[in-house]
């Protein structure tokens, strides 16, 4: 696997609330080895081995039913909804297996925010939906509250859109204003890590592209790992780049490998668009 | 494929012309609504003629009891020979009584049902839960009279030795047990109905179970759990069997839950199995109690109505 330097990234102005005292060198900060995952008996992810960097966005690409959305549910364990699911392997994250049963998955959430494929903002205020977070985590003062939401939304790059009308119900926002607001929720607990599973695929062209600008941003205070079924999004946002195949890892590589030199003949026939 | 394979000549658009052509269809087709239509006027005309009938028939009880002697008045004795009083309120205490128990009864465990059946309960579990709760509903009336009469009263006399055996307390606690698996099966569809997508949003930010049941899933349903309460409490209103039976019949104009009551729907019961004359004012007045019965009911019905309206959250 190819190592890559990052250069160590200055805090960004947009999320001053977030801790910058680690140091932001390239650490892997999601290691998995040799993750297996069976729904029932199928057998959805096979032997993945995946070291994901800090503060770089990394993009899952693959045909649908390639396991790229299970495998990014399993890294804050969302796949356990479906009740026959079962794992082997182990996926580090900050040198803890988060697989181990005595891992509690709402510590965990609380570090790894997810986007999800379609915008679904709590049908509530557009503040409720974004105090929602810090909230349940018992932080309860009007003041501290107005300030994360501000800093989130202004985090998503929302807030110049939304700032007058926080008291409206979410779903009297346009899908793609609802999936920023989702961002904005899920950076309102500060993650460590954000999941965006196919993020822009219920949006139209314009709002995909802000939705763009913004994972740029954020990655310089986040680790972000996007699931897509558009290469050229991944080719314009990520940094690195998983094809997945079958519940294979294919190729792992930094982005523009992938796309200009690609060392597996199935990369390349599916990047140019021969199949998927 | 080819579209006539199989019938050589003959094309599918042609054998649908000929279908079309037959006689007799267009004019079923026509007469149709018009059928649907009459059926569908019966219930409408039926509920105006149960309307008007109560309007008139109360219209000429007021002809002989003041109306404010009905509305204001704290003594119901309408059998009694030399002065009888018609005042509706110790029947409204009654009905009260019954339904506040009733709800502090069926609220809680109703919502606790519809919660641990929509957020926790397995496939399996639900399905034999929910078949359960419907047969509660769907036990006659009067069995929950002689349940509460026989087994809930003798019962509570263990802890409330003053308690009598005509009271307010049994009757109230069983309709709450009665319209219990309303709430608890229609909150439960409102919950059901939140889609999983906004659960797993807030599952997302590394809430638990409780508090997406709690935060996300009860606001997001409230109007339909609001609407669930209010039929539920119309219905305790409205409830006749269960307090003829067990609650007793002494109109008492106060807050006592162990003594003897009697609701509006029980005095009803009372006079029409009784042998008051036809155009008596005894008899007249059972259609003002009952009018009265039935603007609490509609009251209800339509706050349930406007509830849902205006408390629904689009998601």
């Amino acid at each position: 696997m190819v190592q890559l330097k990052v250069n160590k990234q200055t805090a960004s102005p947009l999320a001053p609330f977030k801790s910058n005292q680690e140091s932001t060198e390239n650490k892997i900060v999601y290691d998995t080895r040799q993750l297996n995952l069976w729904y029932g008996n199928h057998h959805a992810l096979k032997n993945i081995d995946l070291a994901i960097k800090e503060n770089e966005v990394t993009a899952i690409i693959g045909p649908s039913g390639c396991g790229k959305s299970t495998y990014i549910k399993t890294l804050n364990r969302m796949v356990e909804l479906v009740p026959s699911v079962k794992t082997s392997g182990q996926i580090i994250y900050r040198d803890r297996n988060i697989l181990d049963a005595s891992y509690g998955v709402e510590e965990l959430r609380t570090k790894v925010g997810m986007v999800f494929q379609k915008p679904n903002p709590f049908p509530k205020s557009i503040y409720d939906n974004i105090a929602y977070g810090p909230r349940i985590h018992g932080i309860k003062n009007k003041k501290i509250l107005d300030g994360i939401v501000e800093q989130s939304l202004r985090g998503a790059a929302i807030w110049d859109e939304v700032k007058d009308r926080l008291n409206e119900n979410a779903y009297s926002l346009s899908g793609g204003q609802q999936q920023r607001i989702c961002i904005a929720r899920a950076l309102a607990i500060e993650p460590d890590v954000i999941l965006m599973d196919e993020p822009t695929s219920a949006l139209d062209p314009i709002s995909t592209l802000k939705v763009e600008e913004l994972v740029q941003e954020l990655k310089q205070n986040y680790s972000i790992i996007i699931v897509t079924h558009n290469m050229q999004q991944a080719a314009r946002i990520s940094d690195r780049t998983a094809f997945f195949l079958n519940g294979e890892v294919v190729e792992y590589d930094k982005t523009d490998t992938i796309f200009s030199t690609p060392s597996d003949k199935r990369t390349e026939d599916y990047i140019s668009g021969r199949f998927g | 494929m080819a579209s006539n394979d199989h019938q050589a000549n003959v094309s599918v658009q042609d054998m649908i012309a000929k279908q079309k052509g037959k006689k007799g269809k267009k004019r079923i087709e026509k007469s149709i609504p018009v059928i649907l239509f009459i059926i569908a006027s019966i219930s409408v005309l039926t509920t105006f003629g149960i309307v008007f009938t109560l309007i008139f028939e109360t219209f000429e009880f007021f002809q002989r009891v003041p109306f404010f002697d009905f509305l204001l008045g704290t003594e119901w004795l309408p059998f009694s020979n030399n002065e009888p009083l018609f005042g509706i309120l110790p029947l409204i205490a009654g009905t009260f009584k019954v339904t506040l128990i009733a709800v502090v009864v069926a609220v809680p465990f109703g919502l606790a049902s519809a919660v641990y059946l929509s957020e926790y309960a397995s496939d399996n579990m639900r399905r034999v839960i929910k078949p359960v709760l419907e047969v509660l509903a769907g036990v006659p009336t009067i069995v929950y009279g002689f349940f509460a009469l026989t087994f809930v009263t003798p019962l509570l006399q263990q802890f409330i030795p003053e308690l009598k055996i005509f009271n307010a307390l049994s009757p109230g606690i069983v309709v709450g047990i009665m319209i219990l698996p309303m709430i608890a099966s229609l909150s439960e569809d409102a919950m059901s109905s939140v889609p999983n997508s906004i659960r797993d949003g807030a599952l997302a930010l590394g809430a638990t179970k409780l508090e997406v049941a709690v935060k996300v899933v009860l606001p997001a349903a409230l109007s339909g759990i609001m609407a669930s309460i209010v039929l539920a409490v119309s219905r305790a209103i409205g409830e006749t069997m269960i307090v003829s039976l067990a609650g007793g019949s002494t109109p008492r104009f106060d807050l006592d839950m162990t003594d003897s009551i009697q609701t509006m729907t029980a005095y009803i019961v009372q006079v029409s199995t009784g042998d008051a004359g036809y155009g008596t004012t005894i008899y007249y007045s059972i259609y003002s109690v009952g009018f009265t019965l039935f603007l609490f009911t509609l009251l209800m019905n339509l706050l349930a109505h406007v509830i849902s309206k205006r408390f629904r959250e689009e998601y």
